[in-house]
């Protein structure tokens, strides 16, 4: 049993209740806490990747108790890369969050920021379904507190919405649970996966039940439609730090459903076949949509980042859907890169609107180094929209390639290339209206009065880093494209191994 | 028995429903409060309904129990939906003095010319 594996929990959670309560006085001392705790993190995810290139899965008996009886965590190679993924996104934002001052605008941020990552980093690793929602809880609580971080009415409400939403889908969690355990009697994912395969399809609505409200709890946190319409609001309102860092929010639910439905509710299950694919694939064309109509109508730039968010939910459902180790490893490429866009995204737009002031789209006086925050937010953008040189068109064609179940296809290509096109021309007015019309305004204000309020201040190094980092990440995963999707391959070989997962969980073959 | 539990938890569901759809924050809050009311009752009867028998299985694991582990698990529950009420109790306030509005939804109140501004 290696220890280290539940390091990326432990690590957060010491640091966060120190730094809320020993550093709270001091903004220089969290923040030097908090950026060498995540960098610790990330040390400690680049060493349980390489454990888990092996391919081999490793289960941490918490207590030591054996598994069907105690909780477990599972580390394969798709919790690994997941719990990698959130320390790099967590370590860019977080440099963000300081560069820019965010973290000073309000209290706790450092502390509620450990926990949100203890939260992420637990959902990811655990092998037992209500030990994930005790962190979808503890991830939830947290995000709560960022998303209201600094304060302000408009970020007040969508924080209230936002929090109200989610306790209902926490309720709703809870009620699959215990329809799960009514049913199967038990709550580990891997014994679930055994259970479930000895029930028969006559004796299967109730489980067919559970089915679908665990995947509608956790459509909500990757919201999917029907249940997408609290992102725009909170993604929006948020600070944009914290909206950046909720890029991985999102990919926890689409996670969760590539979790549990292949390995529990698995396509090889009699009675439960079928059952979320069906549902999943409509619902994503339909996210699709909502995202290019939201990018197409949006007013202000944060709702249509967030909508372009929405968006690439969907392409990564559409390819979820499918449940096959080929559409896997596709989704799993496109959700490595769409992590990143939408942070980059957010994360140069918190640049921009802090220099206008407002964030509407309209033209306004031209700052200073308009054309490097224009040709930042071009790369963004032509990263969220999937045009090439980066990741994101490769991620669109690999999502496009594996989509050719004759019934699925023309549906499939339709919406992801038509919204591909409306987030093109989204961004692209975004962006002209921004960054090209504004240059012209600027004598206009200098004939004016003297009194002009000052420039602002041209962005530091350190403010720009985070996210030519995240573009930077674009970029190698689009050079690295070949060898990323080898390692994805074998991930998703290594997830529609269920034996293989069961085997080591619970040291019995599948059938025993 | 069974009656009355399904019954218990059918009520508090739909009066938790209810109240959400108000869409103001104090009758979300008493909402959701009741849900997880429903939702503590549901996770008590997944482990089937027995009454007066130990947790635990006699010398011979053949005799009447009841499931302990469905009451861990509500005890769980109950920890965290009491601390989210609370939190959910503060950002409602929080919210009403900053807005002077008590509306869960967005669009209601907020104008196009506000909208445009920000």
């Amino acid at each position: 049993m290696n220890h280290w594996i539940i390091a990326p929990v432990i690590l957060p959670a010491m640091l966060a209740p120190l730094i809320g309560f020993v550093m709270r006085h001091d903004i220089s001392l969290a923040r030097a806490a908090s950026v060498t705790g995540t960098i610790f993190l990330a040390a400690i995810s680049v060493g349980l990747l390489i454990l888990a290139t092996s391919g081999e899965t490793h289960v941490y008996k918490l207590g030591d108790w054996e598994a069907p009886y105690g909780i477990v965590l599972v580390l394969d190679r798709l919790s690994a890369l997941m719990v990698f993924l959130t320390s790099l996104l967590a370590l860019i934002v977080l440099i963000h969050a300081i560069a820019t001052g965010w973290d000073n605008r309000g209290r706790h941020f450092h502390a509620l920021f450990q926990f949100q990552l203890m939260g992420i980093c637990g959902a990811f690793l655990t092998g037992d379904v209500f030990n994930l929602f005790v962190f979808f809880e503890v991830l939830l609580i947290a995000s709560y507190g960022l998303m209201i971080h600094s304060g302000g009415k408009a970020r007040l409400q969508a924080g209230l919405q936002y929090v109200v939403i989610n306790l209902a889908g926490s309720t709703l969690f809870l009620f699959a649970l215990g329809t799960l355990y009514a049913t199967t009697g038990t709550l580990n994912i891997a014994h679930l996966a055994v259970r479930l395969a000895e029930i028969p399809v006559e004796d299967a609505a109730l489980v067919r039940v559970a089915t679908m409200l665990l995947m509608i709890v956790f459509a909500v946190k990757a919201a999917l439609f029907p249940v997408q319409f609290w992102l725009p609001g909170t993604y929006a309102n948020a600070p944009a730090p914290v909206a950046a860092l909720f890029a991985i929010m999102t990919k926890v639910g689409a996670y969760a459903i590539l979790r549990v439905h292949t390995l529990a509710f698995g396509p090889e299950i009699a009675a439960t076949e079928g059952v979320a694919g069906s549902w999943l694939f409509p619902a994503a064309i339909v996210t699709i949509a909502i995202g290019a109509v939201g990018v197409l109508g949006a007013r202000r730039l944060m709702p249509l980042i967030a909508f372009s968010v929405v968006g690439s939910m969907g392409t990564l459902m559409i390819a979820i859907s499918a449940f096959t180790p080929e559409a896997t490893t596709a989704a799993l490429y496109y959700l490595v890169h769409s992590t990143f866009a939408a942070a980059a995204l957010f994360l140069i737009a918190d640049l921009v609107v802090t220099r206008r002031e407002v964030d509407g789209l309209a033209a306004m006086p031209v700052t200073q180094q308009n054309g490097l925050f224009a040709a930042l937010f071009f790369a963004a953008a032509i990263g969220m929209a999937g045009m090439p040189p980066l990741s994101g068109f490769l991620g669109k064609l690999f999502v496009l390639d594996v989509m050719r179940d004759p019934a699925e296809l023309p549906w499939a290509w339709t919406a992801i290339l038509a919204g591909s096109l409306f987030t093109i021309v989204g961004f692209a007015r975004a962006g002209s209206v921004l960054f090209w019309k504004s240059t012209a305004t600027p004598a206009a204000v200098l004939a004016g009065d003297e009194v002009a309020a000052p420039m602002p201040p041209a962005a530091r190094p350190m403010e720009l880093a985070p996210s030519m980092a995240a573009l930077a990440l674009l970029v190698l995963l689009s050079l690295l494209a070949g060898p990323a999707a080898g390692y994805l391959e074998r991930t998703s070989a290594q997830l529609f191994d269920r034996a293989g997962y069961v085997g080591a969980v619970l040291g019995t073959d599948l059938e025993g | 028995m069974e009656l009355v539990v399904a019954s218990s938890v059918a009520a508090l569901t739909a009066g938790g429903v209810y109240l959400i759809l108000r869409m103001r924050a104090f009758a979300v809050i008493v909402g959701l409060a009741l849900l997880s009311y429903a939702v503590n009752v549901f996770i008590f009867a997944s482990g089937r309904l027995v009454v007066n028998e130990p947790p635990i299985l006699d010398k011979y694991g053949d005799g009447i129990y009841t499931d302990p582990l469905p009451q861990a698990l509500v005890l769980t529950a109950i920890v965290i939906s009491f601390g989210m009420t609370a939190v959910l109790v503060m950002i409602a306030l929080g919210s009403y003095l900053e807005s002077g509005d008590d509306r869960i939804d967005l669009d209601g109140p907020r104008t196009d010319a506000e909208d445009g501004a920000q």
